[in-house]
């Protein structure tokens, strides 16, 4: 096999996104208004979705998860790049064409109490959809099967969005997604706003959603945990690129980039046996600006594994890497010398497991 | 076993609020704990379980219009709840610190950085001048801020908000408090730069030997950070224990059945989640009975009854009638 160069590669890819940038152009002046620079806020992006995968997307606040998903379903218009939809450039459509295609990609908000209207009963918030794309008639039925489908009584039809809990609500958010039966579903945080209980319903509502409508899903999320779940290919973003992607389980068993490596030693995990005796790999500082990315390697101001070469003057591309399958791709000069430990760790940046934790046990009362 | 006497005795602790219209709420209902010095505690639970509530009823913090407090918090050997207003405001700020989760809301917007931090040392250290500045550059540095001089004349909107918490530790520590409460105080964050504030709070602890109670609703922060942990859940303790004893044995149906249903990072791919049923807002008083009732696998007649104790086991406190059994496996 060959590097894939197209969406045409053997997969069945749905969505293909290529080398898509959002640059938002930041203005000043009084008068007469000059732009005087850009916040790339999505930088060179490609991405294949296959049809009815699930494809998540993790990275920091502000490295572009929302920006990217938004130029996917053209919320927000890319300022370079392609994304091709089942075949058909989204980038040519217009008017009557683009409104259409619309009903294939929908999107499931992070807060769903502020994209539902509080005036609105649910019967009215899962209608619009069907009214503002001409289906006719009674929706009444319509709207019962849906709140079957997400799992919630016909009663609600009658109930407005405050008198429903936040998980109720997000299954709502939902319900109204897949009102149009559409193929591809952008969920941009769609659990982070709820407590931790009923973070599992809400997943395990889109996982059975999925297998029942044969949805193609790209879940935008901060929780690694929960990607790694819900995913079959992981890509993860670093201020406007991306910097690996891979099918989650190669992923999360052998990461690969350096801020892949630091982001999962990050998440804590609920178990003090493998708490006490993980390496952490901690980063220094915060993101740069996206207004004034580093050159070379975007992560090279906070890399633990950082070379005098190369890193600050020469931008890396997603490349495969030897030994990896092919889907797993890496945009990191050294990723090699890494993996084989030739390259190790600024010994800073390293935090080894306590070898004795809790000397001194305290007593519970 | 340690027989230290406890630094703070947090006993039978109850907070309510009258409302306008509607019953009182009941926030917190019957709280004891201890935090022995050295030890970290964590208080966890859910949105609404009464964990900030708590601290800031220790800290006396809460407004006192339509606030009633009850029992006892006792430190050293003085009861908070009762202490004169001013003999407060010196043990808050001197013996004990709180930070938050969100920072803008304890720092001053239109303060620089450095006039805050140098405020708290001239009043609690008695440092004056330069000496000041010098000992708040130190602190800045101390708690990870680069290029600590700068920072000093900087305005809070000018840090990012890892930097902001990084400050608002700072000017905790500034006071050499010997208990901190920390309230999630990397919820806002971003996952790497909560490891660094973690890794930072474990440090401070260990050089200074203050005390740590860390408030959390993410189980993963407890598992690698607390000695001794409290599950709150609608105002109520429902189970205590070392953090061994908890991962490995949550005896507590809303215990285990947290931990089953978070998705782990090192968990293989397909394990299935089991969700807890129902929502933090199906309670029922407890008054009326164990308020997880309505939620709860292993719920009996006998749970709607009355509300069930917390019985003392050894190295466990458990409030249910009908507790997971000891070798029982949590579904994973
Ligand atoms: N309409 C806009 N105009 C200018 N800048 C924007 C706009 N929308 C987003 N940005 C900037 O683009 C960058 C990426 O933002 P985006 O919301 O995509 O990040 P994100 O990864 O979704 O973050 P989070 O996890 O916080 O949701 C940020 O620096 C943000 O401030
Ligand atoms: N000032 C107040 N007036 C009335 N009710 C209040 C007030 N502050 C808190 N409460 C109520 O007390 C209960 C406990 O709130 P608390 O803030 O302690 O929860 P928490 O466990 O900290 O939750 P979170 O994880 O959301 O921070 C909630 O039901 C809340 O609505
Ligand atoms: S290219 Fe260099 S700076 Fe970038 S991740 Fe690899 S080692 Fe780090
Ligand atoms: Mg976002
Ligand atoms: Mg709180």
């Amino acid at each position: 096999m060959t590097e894939q160069t197209s969406a045409s590669s053997a997969e069945d890819v749905l969505l293909s996104v290529r080398g898509v940038e959002v640059h938002f152009p930041i203005r000043s002046g009084v008068l007469v208004e000059r732009q005087v620079g850009a916040v790339k806020a999505v930088d060179g992006v490609d991405l294949d979705i296959p049809r009815g995968a699930t494809v998540g997307l993790v990275g920091e606040s502000g490295c572009g998860k929302s920006t990217l998903g938004r130029a996917i379903l053209r919320l927000v218009e890319p300022t370079a790049g392609t994304v091709t939809f089942d075949g058909t450039d989204l980038g040519s459509l217009a008017g009557e064409e683009l409104r259409r295609m619309r009903r294939q990609l929908q999107m499931v908000f992070q807060d769903p109490m502020a994209s539902l209207d509080p005036r609105q009963n649910v019967q009215s918030v899962l209608s619009e959809p069907l009214r503002a794309h001409g289906v006719g008639g009674d929706h009444t039925a319509r709207v019962r099967e849906l709140l079957d489908l997400v799992g919630l009584p016909a009663s609600a039809a009658n109930r407005y969005p405050h008198e429903f809990s936040g998980g109720q609500r997000q299954r709502i958010g939902i319900a109204r997604a897949i009102a149009l039966e559409p193929q591809l579903i952008v969920a941009d945080e769609p659990v982070s706003a709820l407590d931790v209980s009923i973070q599992a319903q809400v997943v395990n509502l889109l996982e059975e959603l999925q297998d029942r409508l044969g949805l193609t899903y790209l879940v935008i999320a901060h929780d690694l945990a929960v990607v790694r779940h819900i995913a079959d290919v992981v890509a993860v973003m670093y201020l406007g690129g991306l910097v690996e992607q891979a099918p989650s389980d190669d992923l999360y068993a052998t990461p690969l980039h350096p801020y892949t490596k630091a982001l999962m030693s990050a998440v804590p995990i609920p178990d003090p046996a493998v708490e006490d005796t993980r390496q952490r790999i901690l980063l220094q500082g915060d993101l740069p600006s996206p207004a004034d990315p580093p050159p070379g390697c975007r992560f090279h101001t906070r890399c633990p594994f950082r070379q005098p070469t190369r890193c600050d003057d020469e931008r890396p591309a997603l490349r495969t890497v030897e030994g990896h399958p092919q889907a797993h791709r890496v945009a990191c000069h050294w990723a090699e010398d890494i993996e084989a430990g030739r390259i190790q760790p600024a010994a800073s940046a390293v935090i080894e497991p306590d070898p004795a934790p809790d000397p001194d046990p305290a007593a519970t009362t | 076993m340690t027989t230290t006497e406890p630094l703070l005795d947090v006993r039978d602790l109850s907070v309510t609020f009258a409302r306008k219209s509607g019953p009182t709420v009941h926030a917190v209902d019957g709280v004891s704990f201890t935090v022995r010095p050295g030890e970290t505690v964590g208080l966890v639970g859910e949105s609404g379980s009464g964990k900030s509530v708590t601290s800031l009823a220790v800290m006396g913090l809460l407004p006192r219009r339509g606030v009633r407090v009850g029992g006892q918090v006792l430190f050293d050997t003085d009861d908070l709840l009762t202490l004169p207003r001013d003999r407060m405001r010196d043990i808050r700020g001197r013996d004990i610190a709180m930070v938050f989760q969100d920072p803008m809301s304890s720092l001053n917007p239109v303060v620089p950085i450095g006039v805050q931090v140098t405020e708290v040392l001239e009043r609690h250290q008695r440092l004056r001048g330069d000496k000041a500045s010098a000992a708040a550059a130190e602190l800045l540095s101390r708690v990870g801020i680069p290029d600590p001089t700068r920072r000093l004349k900087e305005y809070p909107h000018q840090l990012s908000g890892g930097m902001r918490q990084r400050a608002l530790i700072a000017m905790a520590l500034a006071c050499q408090p010997r208990l901190l409460i920390a309230d999630e105080p990397t919820t806002a964050l971003d996952v790497t730069i909560q490891a660094q504030i973690i890794e930072l709070l474990k440090e401070l602890v260990q050089d200074t030997g203050a005390a740590l109670v860390m408030i959390t609703h993410d189980l993963g922060i407890v598992a690698g950070l607390c000695d001794t942990v409290h599950v709150m859940y609608s105002g109520r303790i429902v189970e205590s224990a070392g953090r061994r004893e908890l991962f490995a044995e949550p005896r507590h149906p809303y215990t285990g059945g947290l931990l089953a249903s978070v998705p782990r990072l090192d968990a293989p791919r397909g394990a299935p989640l089991h969700p807890i049923p129902g929502s933090p807002t199906d309670v029922l008083r407890w008054e009326r009975g164990c308020a997880f009732a309505p939620r709860c696998p292993n719920r009996l007649d006998a749970c709607t009854d009355g509300p069930p104790p917390l019985e003392t086991l050894p190295g466990r406190r458990l409030r249910c009638l009908n507790p997971l059994s000891e070798t029982e496996e949590v579904p994973a």
